[in-house]
């Protein structure tokens, strides 16, 4: 059965790492927060300026002056700290974050990422998306397969305007895990009962199989 | 060196039709809204607005937005403002969106004296159309110049009379960025003390970059996104 947005989450947070500065999008990426594996130590930065990101707080405890990226009221763990937007993207540009989990509209097999706009429709901006896919090392993708209208997401080229190139290596979806190289998805993993015909179906960019292919565990 | 000006009115006086501005602020966090409102009740028009976001329609630059004073938005993200998406639609508001990291940037560069830089963020991209591109470590770069105000506009949490300020958690944001480069740089804070109060150690934007300051008369701080998790 595919993965629901928890599912996915779920799976992404198998790849932290102790000691690792983490920066999670909007959207299921900041799911992922709730599935840190025992004995393992992260600290979130949100590029608003906070470094030591903690859960939202308790009703009557928001704090105005103090939000997350999404502008969500949160709180803050001990040892966290606060900065301005300059110190925050020399934090992301510098390489000093070592992962970022992002969403995305679609990502094609060469790595190019798009997931700020859509010609005419909607124009909200890239907030700091560019900048996160350009410096980042480590990006993991979190988005459904497919759209909303059963299209693939993972294609050959995106057609949608670009956030960044050649930059995206690892994608979880509700379907799979599958890494980028060489131009093509790499079939790592797939969920729990969905057939490798299945993910093979609904994904339209080339798609490279390598003997069985393991079901995720979760 | 007392900057200290006693009313919103006198804090904001020389602004005029078509200049350029900075406004401070992530979302609505750290805005400078007693500012903001008084530019409302000018009228000044023709406005060139640098700020990572818009506001809502109805707090924030929205405001200005709403009565039609902006010509041209310099901003990384601007949803949540229908009004906006309105204006930018129909073609009667300019608007120029640039990456975050490069955008704050931007402005730190404007007001440290570097004309322009090199950035990864956005190469292969629309935002790079345009722009000189050079290959530094194997990685292809693009040439971003520098962000200058007419008058920078941010909010801090605690100012002295010498402009010295300190922000509180997020609301720092853009504004010690935004008060380098601005011409004239005016600071609304909410709480304004003697020269001498401040730990010199913990001050964040130190008053050189400041040449007006005043204790704002009333925050809302209104929240965007009220999030909260059960006891």
């Amino acid at each position: 059965m595919a993965l629901d947005k928890n599912g996915i989450a779920q799976r992404i947070a198998q790849e932290l790492r102790d000691g690792w500065y983490v920066n999670l999008g909007i959207g299921i990426p900041t799911l992922v927060a709730n599935y840190i594996p025992e004995g393992i130590e992260v600290e979130f930065q949100s590029e608003n300026g906070v470094l030591g990101m903690g859960p939202f707080p308790f009703e009557g405890e928001e704090d105005a002056d103090l939000i997350n990226a999404g502008k969500q009221t949160i709180t803050t763990m001990k040892g966290a700290s606060f900065f301005d937007s300059a110190t925050s993207f020399a934090m992301i540009r510098g390489q000093h974050v070592q992962l970022t989990v992002l969403g995305a509209m679609e990502v094609s097999e060469n790595g190019d990422i798009a997931n700020w706009k859509i010609p005419g429709k909607m124009v909200k901006g890239m907030g700091g998306a560019m900048d996160l896919v350009a410096s980042a090392d480590n990006i993991i993708v979190a988005m459904m397969h497919s759209n909303r209208a059963g299209v693939s997401k993972l294609l050959k080229n995106c057609s949608l305007p670009l956030t960044g190139v050649a930059c995206v290596k690892k994608v979880v979806t509700d379907l799979a895990v599958l890494e980028i190289k060489e131009g093509a998805f790499h079939l790592v993993e797939r969920a729990p009962g969905v057939s490798v015909e299945e993910i093979k179906s609904k994904t339209e960019g080339s798609l490279i199989i390598n003997g069985e292919v393991p079901e995720m565990s979760l | 060196m007392n900057k200290v000006v006693t009313t919103v009115s006198e804090a904001v006086r020389g602004i005029e039709d078509n200049m350029t501005l900075m406004l401070g602020g992530f979302g609505l966090c750290g805005i400078p809204e007693n500012s903001i409102a008084e530019l409302v009740r000018t009228g000044v028009s023709g406005l060139t607005c640098i700020s990572n976001n818009a506001g809502v329609d109805d707090f924030g630059l929205g405001l200005l937005l709403q009565n039609k004073q902006i010509k041209k938005m310099i901003s990384s993200y601007v949803g949540e403002n229908d009004e906006f998406e309105r204006q930018m639609l129909s073609g009667e508001l300019e608007v120029d969106l640039i990456p975050q990291g490069s955008l704050a940037e931007r402005c730190r560069a404007g007001g440290a004296g570097i004309p322009a830089f090199y950035t990864p963020a956005g190469y292969g991209t629309e935002v790079a159309e345009g722009k000189e591109v050079r290959v530094f470590n194997g990685k292809p770069h693009i040439l971003e110049s520098a962000l200058h105000a007419d008058y920078a506009i941010v909010k801090a949490w605690k100012g002295d009379t010498e402009g010295n300020l300190v922000f509180k958690a997020t609301a720092r944001n853009f504004n010690p960025m935004m008060a380098m480069a601005g011409k004239i740089t005016i600071a609304e804070v909410e709480e304004l003390v003697p020269a001498g109060t401040l730990n010199p150690n913990e001050i964040h934007t130190p008053g050189i970059f400041v040449q007006r300051i005043f204790q704002g008369a009333r925050f809302e701080k209104r929240i965007e996104q009220r999030t909260t998790r059960t006891r």
